[in-house]
């Protein structure tokens, strides 16, 4: 029922090799780790910087007020990349990622108030638990595929969130959230003057899930998930179980996301239930989707984008005054803004903003390529 | 007992709730294989045309009559809302169900942000006409009137639902489509329009929902729609998308494990124990219930 077989998968495959695109000529003289390489160095040196970019960020770029933004975004953008290690590379539908990404937070914040357990520990314990649950509830929701999968993935996930809003036990603290126990994280984390060292550790955390993700894609059970993504049928015709290949993405998916769970609870102080709503899922395939699903960069980009975005449009009260109300009303809810252009965009730029240069490309004109990429795919 | 019966009555209430936005729900998935996440948008449409409807509508009002013409004009609104979704957003992506889910996606998030912008983010109390207010005692127990209205809608749309499945043309090129919409096209029957008449039918029932479910809750909200939708995939899950008789029947079990699960045990456990019921049936019914099985039509 879902088999994409006429989805291409030349540009998905993660591995280290140049993908077979008309540029691949220009690319091949630079190794595959020049790109990482170049942008982690510019991540890195991003707090030395005291440049200011006028309409972008609102300070300087080594602000708290822009490392912070900055932070969230990159923690957005290895949570979307996890995600994007079910959508992208294997084809599974979840609805339920956020779970996974709320129970690491809300493990870590209450392993830490409750327990008084050290960051290290919490964190540890959080992740792994975290990954269990994706490990045992993946086992469950595989037994079907498509769109039933996406269904009980959305349940179990609102399981999760009802679990947390409602609070039977008096530990999650409802619709208020939790606050990060300062008293158990190193001094290092705590205060507006230590924002630089929590933009370190979305940093770190982003390098650790695109390292894992192109690693694992890289690996046969990423030619296996290639295939599965495909035409599942057709893998399972080869002799190949397609179930415990789909398992491995889901569980490294849903540990991925638990870390990157801690990782939020830091950077942002506490965790609140809205990160445990199905509407976050649904952001989160907005921003692989906005991206590009199934790339190396795309949803990352997407995901940092998309942050950015709502961040911006939140604090940009003021911008669409000088508008009639009937206008300055919808454009002031960021959801309704990204809501309609994310619908604009699957209708006009299918393949997300990775996809966009080669796009604009055979746009102009660029017969050659064009006919060299149909000799390519037949 | 009366405690029982109250439950009883309640629960077969939020089921008939759930029936009336699942069974849109599984004839578009049975039909098109289009998990309609927009569906929630049509409900909010429905919910605040009628609150809308009975405030401003010249002749609808917030009681009697008039309040009748406010549900009318609801429904109209999600009719035509889900109308305008089938021709403008899903029918350009036919063929492409992973975009069109996308779509629906993008929808459900932007439609209760435009809501909340013209209405804002508060709840707001809808009208409750004299008939539906108070009480009226069954087997000695007071039970709300809205209850009674919301189980007496899900009949009647069952019932009209059955005619059209059973009865006219439409009906049998629905659920020959539902079975297999490959051999359908190929008897030279063009099941495309059939697309826009089931998400008509969808929306009308979801935008019904919403209008009773604003009488059922007390208030309306623009996120409502959403939480009421994941039940509703549960009880497409459950209920399987080729049976009407299925999803009623799933509709009512959920309601009922959801209402007896809440009142004796913490709440909230109610709908945790929902979902436990979804992953029972995922467990002992390999495949999922959802799987087509041409030779279970039912109605």
């Amino acid at each position: 029922m879902m088999t994409d077989t006429d989805v291409a998968v030349h540009d998905a495959s993660g591995s280290p090799k140049p993908p077979t695109v008309p540029d691949a000529r220009r690319r091949r003289s630079l190794p595959w780790w020049a790109v990482p390489a170049v942008l982690l160095v510019v991540a890195l040196s991003l707090p030395f910087s005291t440049l200011y970019v006028p309409g972008l960020f609102h300070g300087a770029l080594n602000s708290p007020s822009t490392l912070h933004l900055l932070a969230l975004c990159l923690i957005f953008g290895g949570l979307a990349t996890s995600y994007d290690l079910l959508y992208g590379r294997v084809g599974l539908l979840s609805f339920g990622h956020a779970l996974y990404f709320a129970c690491g937070a809300y493990a870590a914040a209450l392993l830490m108030s409750v327990l008084n357990l050290s960051l290290l520990w919490s964190a540890l314990i959080a992740v792994v638990g975290g990954t269990l649950l994706a490990l045992v509830l993946g086992a469950v929701s595989l037994r079907v595929n498509g769109i039933a999968l996406a269904m009980v993935t959305l349940a179990f996930a609102e399981a999760g969130s009802i679990l947390v809003s409602r609070d039977p036990g008096r530990w999650t603290g409802g619709e208020e959230g939790l606050a990060l126990n300062t008293e158990t994280i190193p001094a290092a984390f705590v205060g507006v003057v230590n924002t630089v060292n929590l933009y370190w550790v979305a940093v770190g955390y982003v390098v650790v899930v695109l390292a894992v993700v192109w690693w694992l894609a890289g690996t046969p059970v990423g030619r296996v998930w290639q295939g599965i993504r495909a035409n599942e049928q057709r893998v399972a015709v080869l002799g190949i179980n397609p179930y415990p290949y789909k398992l491995v993405a889901f569980t490294a998916g849903g540990g991925l996301a638990s870390l990157g769970g801690v990782a939020y609870l830091l950077v942002n102080g506490g965790v609140t239930p809205g990160i445990t709503t199905a509407e976050f899922t649904l952001t989160l395939l907005v921003m692989v989707a906005l991206g590009g699903a199934g790339t190396r960069w795309g949803p990352l980009l997407g995901a940092a984008l998309y942050t950015y975005a709502e961040n911006r449009l939140l604090q940009s009260g003021g911008t669409f005054d000088a508008l009639p109300a009937w206008i300055e009303a919808p454009l002031s809810q960021p959801l309704f803004v990204l809501g309609t252009l994310f619908v604009l965009m699957v209708f006009f730029f299918p393949g997300g903003m990775v996809a966009l240069p080669g796009r604009i490309r055979s746009a102009l004109g660029d017969r050659r390529a064009e006919s060299a990429r149909k000799v390519d795919d037949s | 007992m009366s405690t029982i019966v109250l439950l009883i009555i309640t629960g077969l209430g939020l089921g008939a709730l759930y029936f009336l936005i699942a069974s849109g729900l599984s004839l578009i998935f049975g039909l098109m294989d289009v998990l309609n996440f927009a569906h929630g948008a049509f409900l909010a449409i429905g919910a605040y045309g009628t609150w809308w409807a009975a405030g401003h509508l010249p002749g609808a009002g917030p009681a009697g009559a008039g309040f009748l013409l406010a549900v009318v004009f609801g429904v109209a609104a999600g009719t035509l809302a889900a109308v305008l979704v089938e021709l403008c957003v899903i029918r350009p992506l036919y063929g492409r169900h992973r975009e069109q889910i996308l779509a629906t996606v993008g929808l459900s998030l932007a439609v209760p942000a435009l809501i909340q912008a013209i209405w804002g983010a508060d709840p707001l109390t809808f009208p409750r006409p004299e008939l539906v207010s108070g009480t009226l005692p069954f087997l000695g127990v007071n039970v709300p009137k809205d209850r009674y209205l919301l189980i007496l809608a899900a009949i009647a749309v069952f019932v009209a639902l059955w005619l059209f499945n059973s009865r006219t043309r439409y009906g049998l090129i629905v659920r020959a489509g539902v079975q297999d919409r490959a051999m359908v096209t190929a008897l030279g029957i063009d099941v495309r329009k059939s697309f826009t008449l089931v998400f008509a039918i969808g929306g009308a029932a979801a935008a019904l929902a919403g209008s009773l479910g604003g009488l059922y809750f007390g208030v309306v909200t623009p996120t409502q729609g959403m939480s009421l939708l994941i039940f509703a995939f549960i009880v497409v899950v459950i209920g399987g998308t080729t049976s009407l008789t299925g999803c009623a029947i799933a509709s009512m079990t959920v309601g009922l494990i959801q209402q007896f699960a809440n009142y004796y045990t913490v709440a909230g456990l109610g709908d945790i124990a929902v979902v436990a019921v979804l992953a029972v049936v995922l467990l002992t019914r390999q495949g999922g219930l959802t799987a087509k099985k041409s030779a279970e039509r039912v109605a």
